[in-house]
Parts: structure tokens; C-alpha cells; sequence
């Protein structure tokens, strides 16, 4: 009975903006999220409270940064890197940033392509999702080992200034390339799923906008991390 | 019983792969493009703001600027908000409005903070 009420309650290709549309769908009896699957609905929660305890991280950093006396490391130099004598300001936190916007844009057509039913697209654009995300945590490896051996930052102190500056650093961006290397195992899983035409015999190709909501999700963190850590 | 199983599915069986997704939106790639085109253009403005070392209420503003912008595109169109329903749209986007408080009441006890370390441990902390 459900299937054949939510089927009438598909407004076409852009869903009914209107109050009154918003005011039925949280009235109804049965569901609220509508012609949403419920993978994806549980997913869009999960990313809320997500947004949450990434929110608790950055406004600690935030009490912590306008509380201290002693100066704040300057981001802009402590993530300098040397070619040949001069350093660039920022430059392996600007190039993680756009590799990571690359795969969000890679992820996008892989969503895509996957409602066009297109298996091997899919697949190779979910590998290369995965590939350019195991880069962005490659690089972030580099940058900690940087900071650890050759800078003396600890999560207790460092040479340059407020000791709360390691803390968090390596909880900031520790807790985020968590959730990349998460992301990059679950990119693998799907897209050899996919590539193995699991999604053609159910016919619903879902999991993949699930995963791929994810992945843009952890995109998304950057853009915070990147503004409120590395560039204030 | 939630399965969002499309009419042609029904009809075809479980044999070979099932059309596009009659009740999914499918649009073009060339937004996806765009996007992706506009996502590189303001992180290298932001990117620039650190370059050219611009301080104070300028580099606030700037920075603050291009990431709500960046944000936005990824939710919206990468994240596929703008074609969802009312009902998730305001359930997944209204509840982090919350945090403006949190950050208000941090940035209160911030400065409290602050100034006890200044004024009576002297400067130490």
C-alpha cells in the first residue's frame, strides 16, 4: 500500500517548494521523508550529528585560541613548504584542498552516472574518488610527520607559541582524516559492488548517492577546517 | 516494504540492467562541472587571501565569504539539496543554527578566560 501512496507523492523532477507541501509531509501518518530512500534519510541524519561533534572540535579550538595569552603559531608559516630556499605559505594545505574538491567532483559524476545505470563509469569514477582521497590522506601523513619530527609540535606544547595550538591540530585534523580513511574504504566497497553489477540485479543504484553523500560531506568539513584553522 | 523499486524494474524482472530511474532526477553532467570549476576558482581566492597576506577585518571577511560560497555549492548541488523536499531540507539545515549560541557562549566565557589569565595570573596560561 505504502509504495503505491509515495508513488503519487512524486512531484516530477523538483519536489513542491511550498509551506503547504512541507506542513503535509510532517503531518502525515506514515513517513515524513518522502520519495527519499531510507538509507539516504538515515545517512542525511548521521550526517547532522556529525556536523555536531566537528562543530564541538572547532569551537573548543575557538575558546582555546581567544583565550591564550602567549601569541598563536602562524599557520601560514608553520605549513610553509621549500622548493629550492623559498618557502610558499600554505601551499601542501592549498594543493590537499584542491585534490579533495576533485574527488567531491569526481564523486558527483559517479552519483550520476549511477542513476544512468552506467556500471562501468561508476565504478571508475568511484576508484578514482578513492585514489585522489588516499592521496589527500597520504599528504596529511606528510604534514603530521612534518610537524611532529621536524617542527617539535606536541598535542602538550611547541617551540613556536600557545601550547593549545598542538591539541587542536592533531584533534582537528586527526579526527577528520579519520573519517577520510573511513570514506576511502567505503568508496572501495561500494564501487566493487558496483563493478561486480550488484546495484543492476537489485536495480536501485541508492548506495552509491548514500556513499557519495558522505564523501561530500567530509569535503565540506575541509572547507571549515581550511578557513577557521589554517587561513584565520 | 520501502524499497524504491521504479515501474520497468517490476516489468523487466531481474534480468539484465534496469533503465535510468524513472522517479530520479537526472541531470545534466555539465553542472557537475561547474561546480567543480567554481569550487577551484574560490578556493584559490582563498587561497589567495593567505598569499597576499591580507590582515585584519578584510582577511575575516574574505575568508568567511568564499567558504560560506563553497559550502553552499557542495550542499546544494553536489549534495543534491536544492531537488529534496522541504521536510529534509529544514530537518537536516535548521538544527546546526543551534551552534550560533554555543559559539556566542564560548566566545563569552573565551574572554573571561582571557582576562583572569591577564589580570591575575599575569599573562601566564
Amino acid at each position: 500500500m505504502s509504495t503505491i501512496v509515495r508513488k503519487e507523492e512524486v512531484h516530477g523532477p523538483v519536489a513542491d517548494h511550498s509551506l503547504q507541501a512541507f506542513a503535509e509531509d510532517w503531518a502525515s501518518d506514515q513517513e515524513v521523508f518522502k520519495a527519499v530512500h531510507w538509507g539516504k534519510a538515515m545517512m542525511w541524519i548521521f550526517l547532522l550529528s556529525d556536523t555536531f561533534i566537528f562543530s564541538c572540535f572547532l569551537v573548543s579550538y575557538m575558546t582555546m585560541r581567544s583565550s591564550v595569552t602567549e601569541p598563536w603559531p602562524n599557520p601560514s608559516e608553520v605549513f610553509a613548504l621549500s622548493f629550492g630556499g623559498q618557502p610558499i605559505p600554505l601551499i601542501l594545505i592549498a594543493i590537499m584542498t584542491f585534490v579533495l574538491i576533485s574527488s567531491s567532483g569526481t564523486m558527483a559524476m559517479a552519483v550520476n552516472f549511477g542513476y544512468r545505470r552506467n556500471r562501468r563509469a561508476t565504478a571508475a569514477l568511484m576508484a578514482v574518488t578513492a585514489l585522489l582521497g588516499a592521496t589527500f590522506v597520504g599528504m596529511q601523513a606528510f604534514e603530521w610527520s612534518k610537524l611532529i619530527f621536524e617542527e617539535g609540535v606536541r598535542p602538550w606544547g611547541n617551540p613556536m607559541g600557545a601550547a593549545q595550538f598542538g591539541a587542536s591540530f592533531f584533534m582537528i585534523t586527526g579526527f577528520h582524516g579519520l573519517h577520510v580513511s573511513a570514506g576511502v574504504i567505503m568508496l572501495v566497497i561500494v564501487a566493487s559492488r558496483v563493478i561486480r553489477g550488484h546495484y543492476d540485479r537489485t536495480g536501485d543504484y541508492s548506495a552509491v548517492e548514500i556513499a557519495g553523500l558522505y564523501w561530500h560531506f567530509v569535503d565540506l568539513v575541509w572547507v571549515f577546517i581550511f578557513a577557521f584553522f589554517y587561513l584565520w | 516494504m520501502n524499497d524504491m523499486t521504479t515501474p520497468a524494474q517490476t516489468a523487466s524482472g531481474h534480468h539484465g540492467p534496469p533503465p535510468p530511474a524513472a522517479d530520479h532526477p537526472v541531470h545534466p553532467i555539465g553542472i557537475y562541472l561547474k561546480v567543480w570549476g567554481l569550487l577551484f576558482v574560490l578556493s584559490a581566492l582563498s587561497y589567495a587571501v593567505d598569499y597576499f597576506g591580507a590582515e585584519g577585518w578584510v582577511r575575516w571577511v574574505l575568508i568567511l565569504t568564499f567558504m560560506i560560497l563553497k559550502a553552499g555549492l557542495i550542499v546544494a548541488i553536489f549534495m543534491h539539496m536544492i531537488w529534496e523536499r522541504l521536510a529534509l531540507i529544514y530537518a537536516i539545515l535548521l538544527p546546526p543554527l543551534a551552534l550560533g549560541t554555543l559559539v556566542w557562549l564560548m566566545w563569552i566565557e573565551s574572554e573571561y578566560t582571557f582576562w583572569t589569565r591577564i589580570l591575575f595570573l599575569g599573562g601566564e596560561g
